[in-house]
């Protein structure tokens, strides 16, 4: 990374972060209200919660992708890498429940969160340690990871789907379908991850590392920062977040296929930076990268409850939101 | 992706010559056929069935024809398959070649050129640009893949109901099937189609897109979801919303759950439409079978797509495949 010329280190200008955050809540107010003036359906409790839900997996991911953005970094795998823990946890716990003397479907589905997890935290120190260690840029290491986790799935797959066996399946749908106080248990989760990630960017010693460090990495090694293992450190919560995001997939469809998580790495790094997160990195908001995830999903959720414009032009819709809200933002780096 | 080394034996040069009306077979006890098989990477399930079933001509056809020898080569993109077509000709001096384009405009110059070097280009699906590229053509049948659904649901809803259809992507195959499902609706009055989006023929897009139309339509009597991988994850949504009052997910390809859910007798997936990635197989079998005997193929073959219901589905049922 490049020292950015910043005259003053980033983690000092927290007095501005509620002027910042207001351009994005902004764009999702307004949406919502069009979306309600569209069709009054958009504004039922089971339309937010269907939508809050399937924000759950690309949202769990940009908090993560935050960590790695503010540290000047970035990681295009995250679709591919939860494809391919998809992919593992479904043969595992097929693989389990067929053997001679098949453990209890929970005991099977708690091994397969516990195999998700591993995965995805080996996955993210590998990373950690390629950019770090290897010195190679985080966009070439994850760009052939990218590849290299789709192809693995896609060869596990044999090309097909993996699906999970009809009994775990039934047992595993309700992580994904089962509500706790009205709310959709992918819902809590990603509430309590997005939580979780502004606690430690913000209130903790290693928050603030991880903003100087995108900052400026010189500046913060001279500052006894311990850079490499921050910045592994990193790639380890985005690769947890991708593990919990998959969790919660898989027993949604109870299957992965090869298009599974496909162009997921560009919501998230989307959902980052329309949240107000400089690609720059050095200063990031996972509040707003909440509220941008959720933006997105709503825009693709108003455009299929009416039909006012083309099919063909609904990508163009998404394009002008998340420019327009960039806008708002401007020259506020 | 130059991995096979072909032996230095030298091809007869009069290998290509097409055959009179009467059919009189030459048969050349001694012609090699070395067949070149070029098609998309398993990306999803159908390309996935595509690649399975052109291995398994290549090891039916090997066996059964030692002088026959068949390559197999799969492209991710445009450019990497106009590549592996020309490596097919300089590399391996293949003197036949079945090629399913990744996109029909851009791989219609490479084929040209492969042609005038005296191979036999067989194309499958998806036509070239200019037909004089391509010796013989083998497709499935896209426009029944849109008019029987639509003939089925109208029966099945006795003429009168609500339909919403799930896309795939843009494409002049989507289009084709689309327009064939129109226009055979369109002879039922009392059938609405209340809107048609873009599933992108993936499982987590027709299940968002289909959890909207739950939520945008309180009636819904059938869903025409164009495709099987979509289909799952529309019933996944219609069981979410606890919605009764859909009575048949239509999905398309005849892919090996969607047949399965048919033959065990599932209460909103009874029927499909055949659309078998062994269109690839057949073309293989039927392009090597013509060159041994030094025949060509009729100039265009279009593989039937038929409906599939309980009372012949097992016909269709092939769980070794991938797809």
């Amino acid at each position: 990374m490049q020292p950015t010329p910043t005259t003053k280190p980033a983690f000092s200008i927290a007095g501005l972060q509620h002027l910042k955050g207001i351009g994005p809540v902004l764009a999702l107010v307004l949406l919502c209200i069009a979306g309600a003036l569209l069709n009054p359906d958009f504004a039922t409790i089971d339309n937010m919660m269907n939508v809050l839900t399937r924000t759950a997996f690309i949202g769990i991911i940009a908090v993560g992708m935050t960590f790695v953005i503010v540290s000047g970094g970035i990681d295009l795998s995250v679709g591919s890498m939860a494809a391919l823990i998809a992919g593992s946890m479904i043969v595992a716990m097929n693989a389990l429940a067929m053997s001679a003397d098949p453990p209890s479907p929970v005991a099977i589905i708690a091994l397969g969160i516990a195999l998700a997890l591993a995965f995805g935290a080996v996955f993210g120190v590998a990373h950690g340690l390629l950019v770090s260690r290897g010195r190679i840029e985080p966009f070439i290491v994850t760009l052939g990871t990218l590849g290299l986790f789709r192809a693995v799935l896609t060869w596990l797959a044999d090309g097909g789907a993996l699906s999970l066996d009809f009994n775990l399946s039934e047992a595993y749908g309700p992580v994904y379908y089962q509500s706790m106080l009205g709310v959709p248990i992918p819902v809590w989760i990603f509430a309590l991850v997005a939580l979780a990630g502004v606690v430690i960017l913000n209130r903790t010693a290693y928050g603030q590392h991880v903003q100087a460090i995108g900052s400026n990495e010189q500046v913060a090694r001279y500052a006894a920062i311990r850079v490499d293992r921050v910045k592994v450190l990193t790639y380890l919560l985005l690769g947890l977040c991708v593990a919990i995001a998959t969790i919660l997939y898989v027993p949604r469809l109870g299957s992965a296929t090869p298009t599974t998580g496909i162009l997921w790495e560009l919501e998230a790094i989307a959902a980052v930076v329309v949240g107000g997160t400089s690609l720059k990195g050095g200063s990031g908001r996972v509040m707003g990268t909440v509220i941008g995830a959720i933006l997105l999903s709503v825009i693709g959720n108003i455009l299929n409850l009416t039909s006012i414009i083309s099919v063909h032009l609904n990508p163009a819709v998404q394009g002008v939101v998340i420019i327009a809200v960039a806008y708002m933002q401007r020259g506020r780096r | 992706m130059r991995s096979s080394i072909k032996s230095s034996f030298k091809l007869a040069a009069a290998c290509v010559f097409t055959l009179g009306a009467f059919g009189a077979s030459h048969a050349i006890a001694a012609e090699k056929v070395t067949l070149g098989v070029a098609i998309p990477t398993a990306t999803h399930g159908f390309t996935g069935g595509i690649v399975y079933w052109a291995n398994q001509a290549k090891r039916e056809l090997e066996a059964a024809n030692p002088g026959l020898k068949v390559i197999v080569k799969t492209a991710g993109s445009t450019p990497e398959q106009a590549n592996q077509v020309q490596d097919l000709l300089v590399v391996n001096k293949i003197n036949a070649l079945v090629l399913l384009p990744l996109e029909s405009s851009s791989l219609t110059q490479p084929a040209t050129q492969v042609k005038k070097k005296g191979v036999y280009v067989t194309v499958v699906d998806r036509g070239l640009s200019s037909p004089a590229a391509q010796d013989a053509y083998v497709a499935g049948d896209n426009t029944a893949f849109g008019r029987l659904p639509a003939e089925y649901l109208a029966k099945r809803l006795n003429g009168k109901g609500n339909i919403v259809v799930l896309r795939g992507m843009p494409s002049t195959i989507d289009n084709e099937r689309t327009a064939a499902f129109n226009d055979e609706i369109k002879k039922t009055p009392n059938i609405k189609v209340l809107d048609a989006k873009y599933g992108n023929w993936n499982r987590d897009d027709a299940f968002k897109v289909m959890q909207d139309y739950l939520t945008r339509f309180k009636q819904i009597d059938a869903v025409w979801a164009a495709d099987d991988d979509m289909a799952i994850g529309v019933l996944k949504a219609i069981e979410q919303a606890k919605r009764t009052d859909i009575k048949e997910v239509f999905g398309g390809a005849g892919a090996k759950f969607a047949v399965k859910k048919i033959i065990d007798g599932d209460k909103l997936v009874q029927a499909d439409v055949s659309y078998s990635p062994k269109f690839i197989y057949d073309a293989i079998k039927m392009t090597a079978n013509a060159r041994l005997k030094g025949e060509s193929l009729p100039a265009k073959t279009i593989i039937p797509s038929v409906l599939i219901t309980r009372e012949n589905a097992k016909q269709f049922y092939f769980p070794a495949s991938p797809y």
